[in-house]
């Protein structure tokens, strides 16, 4: 049976995430809780807006109202890697190599490890950021489509063109596929392996009743899980063109309330699954067989993150209400 | 917040879009806002610092973004920059009693307004308020000669402050007023001096909350009643609808019918203009696929309208009010014993011809 070790926050939780084996509960408010043996409060902003967790698993990289990046690490130092800043730091992502990248506005800017710095900019404002899985790349989302920019060297960014606004933006973990989120309920992506000079190829997943908040892709990028419905729909990723043609899963279906958060396992084709009410499920995506780890709480769940060997499940709520499940009991 | 019920809806946080050309007073305004002692604390997001900033207030820098949505709708329009922002700062509410967006002078009030109708996350938690326009009376004119946003401001507004007026003399201010009125015959004007305009003409106004507009100004859409309108009760159930426009409507022309409540002097360089409609009790089989199919094909040249409708064998008093193609409407309280049961219907906007909308909308009495 699970077990729910429960932590009383207070404030929006915004994400979690296990740095090595501590969790951490970033809120809204600009402080990062640590929980390692004992609670520790972190500062690091007036205001927390977006945050990463770094490629290694031992920092969360966090932006603010404030205008500035910091990391956070496991052993709790602090590093400010931006200072404050007048405009908002909406977006953050980590990547390869330790790099950083951060949007504030129409501006991207990385930070490499040797602490050089490159900026990107973009006509319109840069409303999502991912690292591409292989070489040091940068997909920038923002209206009417992606930008890919290379880190290094002086090509043009690469781009790739969707009429609409672009929220969010991540690849598949093989690198094959760009999906954002977008202003509409629904879900774009493109197919990166084509030919080069060969036309685009597009994937328009469509169909929810909400805006997709909450991405994830299954441990082999077989699987993307999404939020925006009553059930957590999950495309099928593991064809040659990803699933163009094909139905999504839909996992945990609830008549009264909607999927807020999803979270696959790290090994298993799992996905944990936050609704409306506060309730987490795991499911299992070969057979959807359910299983409670979290009865209806306080508030939508708005975070969740496993630990690396998946037995730990980190949420958090809107209204604070956050947790450890152990599923091992 | 976590000890409250998780049933305990939280109210909806005021939004006061403030909008006018450069120079018209903005700044003075928003200034003595955040200034005066009026026990209420404001978030501001505007395009760009300029001389506002008052330490205990929450001051948001953010770039205007319009996004078309993705439906083929051109004028399905919202300010992508404002969910971002609304969305942040609704993270940590207790911090602001209410919001007021400060609009750059050539913005367009209406991707700002629909903002807060077609998102659902916004909508959920906050209300639009009110639209106000600042007009610097002495400029106007040369404005309204080089600009259509100038007019747009003044078409949308719920409010509408005259500045700057120890700057014209009388006449001049009596012809910008009426000039003003041409273009929006129901927005509440207010003739100011550095936008000493008192607080709760423009805050708290309630414009889009149908009920609160009417009970405040019952008589708001009689002709040439100096008054205001409104909008939909972001609490009601409404019946919340987005055409989606073939792009095939004709473009009547605009024939040279002036309307009746501006000098013809006044109104040379207006290509807006608003036609109120009057009618007996109507049919709401008729009315609701009239309206419907008006908004779809006309959408793009209504600004506003608002009306109230009589509906026959209907104890209650029907509000309704648009944003181009969205449209709002809801029973809004009973008729009393001695108000005549009359239907009225203002459209402001561009290109609409009047013979044809009050010969439709005359065929849906019942």
């Amino acid at each position: 049976m699970p077990t729910v070790a429960p932590i009383d926050l207070d404030d929006h939780c915004l994400a979690t995430a296990f740095l090595g084996d501590v969790p951490v509960f970033a809120l809204a408010s600009g402080q990062v809780v640590r929980l390692d043996h004992g609670t520790h409060r972190h500062e690091l902003h007036d205001g927390l807006l977006a945050t990463a967790l770094t490629w290694d698993g031992q920092g969360l990289v966090t932006g603010g109202e404030d205008g500035k990046v910091m990391r956070l690490n496991a052993d709790g130092s602090e590093t400010t890697l931006r200072g404050p800043a007048r405009k908002w730091v909406s977006v953050v992502a980590a990547g390869p190599q330790n790099a950083v990248a951060f949007a504030d506005g129409k501006t991207a800017t990385v930070l490499l490890a040797d602490k050089t710095e490159k900026t990107f900019e973009e006509a319109r404002t840069i409303e999502g950021l991912a690292f591409a899985p292989k070489g040091l790349r940068l997909a920038m989302a923002r209206y009417n489509g992606v930008s890919l920019a290379f880190v290094h060297g002086s090509a043009p960014a690469l781009d790739f063109e969707w009429k609409g606004a672009h929220n969010q933006v991540t690849f598949s973990p093989d690198g094959r596929f760009l999906v954002t989120s977008m202003q509409e309920n629904a879900l774009h992506g493109w197919k990166l392996d084509g030919k080069p000079g060969a036309e685009q190829r597009h994937m328009r997943m469509t169909g929810y009743p909400a805006k997709v908040k909450s991405l994830s892709w299954s441990s082999k990028g077989k699987w993307l899980a999404s939020s925006g419905a009553p059930s957590a729909i999950v495309w099928p990723f593991s064809a040659k063109d990803g699933p163009m043609g094909k139905a999504p899963l839909e996992l945990g279906q609830r008549a009264d309330t909607m999927v807020t958060c999803v979270a696959c396992h790290p090994t298993e084709d799992l996905v944990a699954i936050g609704f409306g009410d506060g309730m987490v499920l795991a499911v299992r995506i070969a057979d959807s067989k359910e299983a409670l780890l979290r009865r209806p709480g306080q508030g939508p769940i708005t975070a969740m993150a496993w630990n690396k060997p998946g037995r730990l499940l980190a949420f958090g709520s809107q209204a604070g209400d956050c947790g450890v499940v152990d599923i091992a009991g | 917040m976590s000890e409250a019920p998780v049933t305990t809806p939280v109210a909806p946080i005021p939004v006061t879009v403030l909008t006018g050309y450069l120079g018209a007073g903005k700044t003075t305004l928003l200034n003595r806002i955040l200034s005066e002692q009026h026990g209420k604390r404001y978030a501001v997001i505007v395009n760009e610092f300029g001389e506002i900033g008052i330490d205990n207030d929450l001051i948001v820098e953010s770039d205007e973004e319009i996004y078309e949505m993705n439906n083929g709708c051109v004028c399905c329009t919202v300010r992508g920059d404002l969910i971002r922002v609304v969305e942040g700062l609704m993270r940590r509410p207790g911090r602001f009693d209410a919001i007021i967006v400060e609009t750059t002078g050539l913005a367009d009030p209406v991707p700002v307004a629909q903002t807060f109708f077609m998102d659902d996350d916004v909508r959920a938690k906050t209300r639009l308020d009110a639209v106000v326009a600042l007009v610097d009376a002495r400029h106007l004119p040369a404005r309204l000669k080089d600009s259509r946003e100038a007019e747009d401001q003044i078409a949308f507004a719920d409010v509408v402050v005259l500045n700057k007026t120890d700057l014209v003399t009388p006449e001049e201010l009596d012809a910008v007023e009426r000039t003003v009125r041409a273009i929006n015959p129901s927005a509440r004007i207010h003739r100011t001096e550095r936008a000493a305009v008192p607080l709760d003409a423009v805050l708290d106004r309630g414009a889009f909350d149908l009920s609160r507009a009417l009970d405040n100004d019952p008589h708001f859409l009689d002709h040439g009643h100096p008054d205001h309108a409104c909008g939909p009760d972001c609490d009601h159930d409404h019946d919340h609808e987005h055409h989606h426009l073939g792009h095939d409507h004709d473009h009547d022309h605009y024939g040279h019918a002036h309307h009746d409540h501006a000098a013809p002097a006044d109104i040379h360089d207006l290509t807006i203009k608003s036609i109120s409609l009057r009618a007996g009790p109507l049919n709401p089989k008729r009315f609701f696929p009239w309206i419907e199919k008006i908004t779809q094909l006309e959408g793009p040249n209504i600004l506003r309208l608002k009306g109230i409708i009589a509906f026959e064998d209907d104890a209650d008093r029907y509000v309704i009010q648009g944003v181009h193609m969205i449209v709002e409407g809801d029973h809004q309280r009973a008729w009393k014993q001695d108000e005549k049961r009359e239907s009225r219907l203002v459209f402001i906007g561009r290109d609409l011809d009047r013979e044809k909308l009050e010969r439709t909308f005359l065929a849906c009495q019942a």
